[in-house]
């Protein structure tokens, strides 16, 4: 209602808090997205572990807020979520580093069985309601609901922000980043400094695989805040596109994370001051960025700036 | 690795044991899948001997579930073929569900503005429509890809969300028919012109369809030069070029094809089964589709038998949930498992001494 007070300045307003709200699965599906290709693998199978990491959060926070309280339940369904992921990620790791196997291909599967897990596990929980995450309330100052609803901050975002950081600096300065840099950009030259690939790379996907859980978790205990089998739209598999946006940069991903956040956000804002029409051509937003930022990023001739060097040739 | 040593001729009867391996490997991939997902439905805490009696009497246990399973069995094939094709000159193409609902789409428009012409015109038009909405949308990614250098897995993944977006605008607005209440959907396309029945059954003449385009691709893989071209690309894009190969115009003409297959499937979908356009028109054939491509090992003929494999398994999906009170995704679980296991079973080859042929002469 106060939307429609401030007229079309509710507008910018509404992108802005669609943004804050809906930019957090981004940044932790392409940090894990990030983290997993600059060992160089990719794994596509990030949207199956959003979702059950969505579905297992939801889940848990519902089944343990009579003995753990309300407080506690959401953050246990975080952890839980996380655990999940680490599961899918193992098997990803497991069966993309067989010889011969495309590290696509079983992302593919792992997006139908994870997905299929998380719908099956998830089938009880779509009517319960569980508790949810709390929230920062730092518009408070202004008597203007819109206002208000713009400046309330989940903490997983600022756990997703300060993730974003640590990662740069875990790349940049430790012997740990190193050992994965290497890794990615030249397995054979890893090898012959005696690090262990297939460790290096079954620890990142499947840490990777971890944090794209948290973003599912957001999803689920904080917005939208609930579970259903449509929740999470693609978030997981753009995240793939959103890391070659970055660079293969955790701090740039913050930046595409917050572009595609906006972008998700544009229709509902325009819906909200009554814009009906094209609709749903707005939901496609985030795709055509997407597409639109592959094309002008890509060449035929060069491979990307930043790309780890054993990315996409089966290295 | 015998035959290159070797100076007796290839066709030696000792080969059988090679020939085996790539049946009896995707065979125990599938038994093993079989076994996991048998354990998984005895947790669920349903007898797993009882659900795999129901998936076959569903499936494949009466003519009345023939049916069934054929008419699923018609979109698979046609939509495994959007992977297939262009998985033999290297590409991972997974955008099937965009081009199925492109077709879909554009199969509806031109039922509706051709409605008056005769009904075998209108049929061909559609399909037509369906063929070049199809074709064009998984050519822009073959596009993409050779002329930009964009990886044509997530664009193709990308375009799925951004067709679905596309027909979702057009039902709900442009082609949106009032009347039709439950959800927003196109007009209906006249009876008259929807897709014929086979011989009095309930199986529609998308089954032909599906065949056909699947015999017409292997033939077109296996025998022909333009095939013998898309076989050299894929395994060595360098030698291609270096031989002469327009690497560029087969990009763009295989991605044609095996869009125009999926988008072949999706005017099948409204022309033979929905007879309009709504959200029904993506209910995941276009990601089965991929499923089939994969344990067909790219290759057409066999798409066929597994496309009625993987027809069955859905048909018998309400079942399940009917008769062992399992979840509807409990379907999906088990082709996740089966995908899985099939893509295992690919780092097994030359593993086990019994494929091995023995030295001829010995």
């Amino acid at each position: 209602m106060t939307t429609e007070a401030l007229g079309w300045w509710g507008v910018p307003l509404a992108v802005v808090a669609g943004t804050l709200r809906g930019s957090a699965p981004f940044l932790f599906v392409s940090l894990g997205e990030c983290l997993t290709e600059k060992s160089g693998k990719i794994n596509l199978g990030l949207e199956g572990s959003l979702l059950m990491g969505a579905m297992s959060a939801y889940a848990i926070s519902f089944l343990t807020q009579n003995t753990a309280g309300t407080i506690v339940a959401p953050w246990l369904g975080v952890l839980v979520a996380g655990f999940a992921g680490l599961v899918l990620g193992g098997i990803h790791a497991f069966l993309a580093q067989q010889p011969r196997v495309n590290d696509v291909a079983v992302g593919i599967a792992m997006i139908i069985f994870g997905s299929g897990m998380a719908f099956y596990l998830g089938k009880p929980f779509i009517q319960p309601v569980a508790p949810q995450l709390p929230a920062f309330e730092l518009g408070n100052w202004s008597s203007n609901p819109a206002i208000r609803a713009a400046l309330k901050l989940s903490p997983l975002l600022l756990l997703g922000i300060l993730l974003a950081f640590a990662m740069h600096w875990f790349f940049r300065a430790t012997r740990w980043g190193l050992f994965v840099r290497a890794v990615g950009d030249n397995p054979d030259a890893a090898r012959a400094m005696a690090i262990s690939v297939p460790k290096v790379r079954a620890l990142c996907i499947m840490a990777g695989s971890f944090f794209a859980a948290l973003g599912g978790a957001y999803l689920s205990l904080y917005y939208p805040g609930s579970w259903t089998e449509r929740i999470s739209s693609g978030q997981g598999l753009m995240a793939v596109a959103l890391v070659i946006f970055a660079k293969w940069n955790p701090l740039q991903c913050l930046l595409a994370a917050f572009l595609f956040g906006g972008a998700q956000a544009i229709g509902p804002a325009l819906q909200s001051v009554g814009v009906q029409s094209n609709y749903y051509l707005w939901n496609a937003a985030p795709y055509v960025l997407t597409l639109g930022i592959m094309i002008l990023t890509s060449s035929p001739r060069r491979t990307l700036a930043g790309m780890p060097g054993a990315l996409g040739t089966g290295k | 690795m015998a035959t290159t040593t070797s100076p007796v001729s290839p066709s030696a009867p000792l080969r059988w044991r090679s020939s085996l391996e790539p049946i009896l490997l995707p065979f125990g991939a599938l038994l093993a899948s079989l076994v996991i997902f048998g354990l998984f439905c005895a947790v669920a805490g349903a007898n797993p001997f009882a659900v795999y009696g129901s998936i076959y009497r569903a499936a494949f246990g009466s003519w009345f579930s023939w049916q069934n399973t054929l008419q699923r069995a018609a979109p698979l094939m046609l939509a495994s073929l959007c992977t297939i094709l262009p998985a033999r000159m290297g590409l991972v193409i997974i955008g099937n569900e965009g081009a199925l609902v492109m077709g879909g789409v554009a199969a509806v428009a031109m039922g509706l503005w051709a409605g008056s012409l005769p009904p075998a015109v209108v049929v061909f038009l559609m399909a037509l429509a369906g063929i070049v909405a199809g074709g064009l949308w998984i050519m822009a990614v073959g596009a993409l890809r050779h002329y930009r250098g964009v990886n044509e897995t997530i664009s193709s993944l990308l375009m799925n969300y951004i067709a679905i977006a596309l027909m979702n605008h057009l039902v709900g607005g442009p082609l949106r028919d009032p009347s039709f209440l439950s959800k927003p959907s196109s007009f209906a396309i006249d009876e008259a012109n929807m897709l014929g029945r086979l011989f009095g059954t309930r199986i529609h003449f998308g089954l032909v369809y599906g065949i056909v385009a699947c015999l017409i691709a292997y033939i077109l893989i296996q025998r022909t030069t333009l095939g013998f071209s898309v076989r050299t690309v894929g395994g060595n894009p360098k030698v291609a070029r270096m031989v002469g190969i327009a690497v560029g115009k087969l990009t763009l003409l295989i991605t044609f094809l095996a869009g125009s297959c999926a988008g072949l499937a999706g005017m099948v979908e409204v022309a033979a089964v929905h007879g309009r356009a709504n959200e029904s028109l993506s209910v995941g054939y276009g990601y089965s589709g991929i499923l089939v491509a994969f344990i067909a090992r790219q290759n057409p003929a066999a798409a066929v038998v597994m496309a009625i494999l993987l027809g069955g398994i859905l048909a018998s999906g309400s079942i399940l949930q009917r008769s062992h009170n399992l979840p509807d995704a409990t379907v999906l679980v088990f082709q996740g498992i089966v995908f899985l296991l099939i893509l295992y079973s690919e780092s097994l080859y030359g593993r086990f001494d019994f494929f091995r042929d023995r030295e001829a002469g010995e």
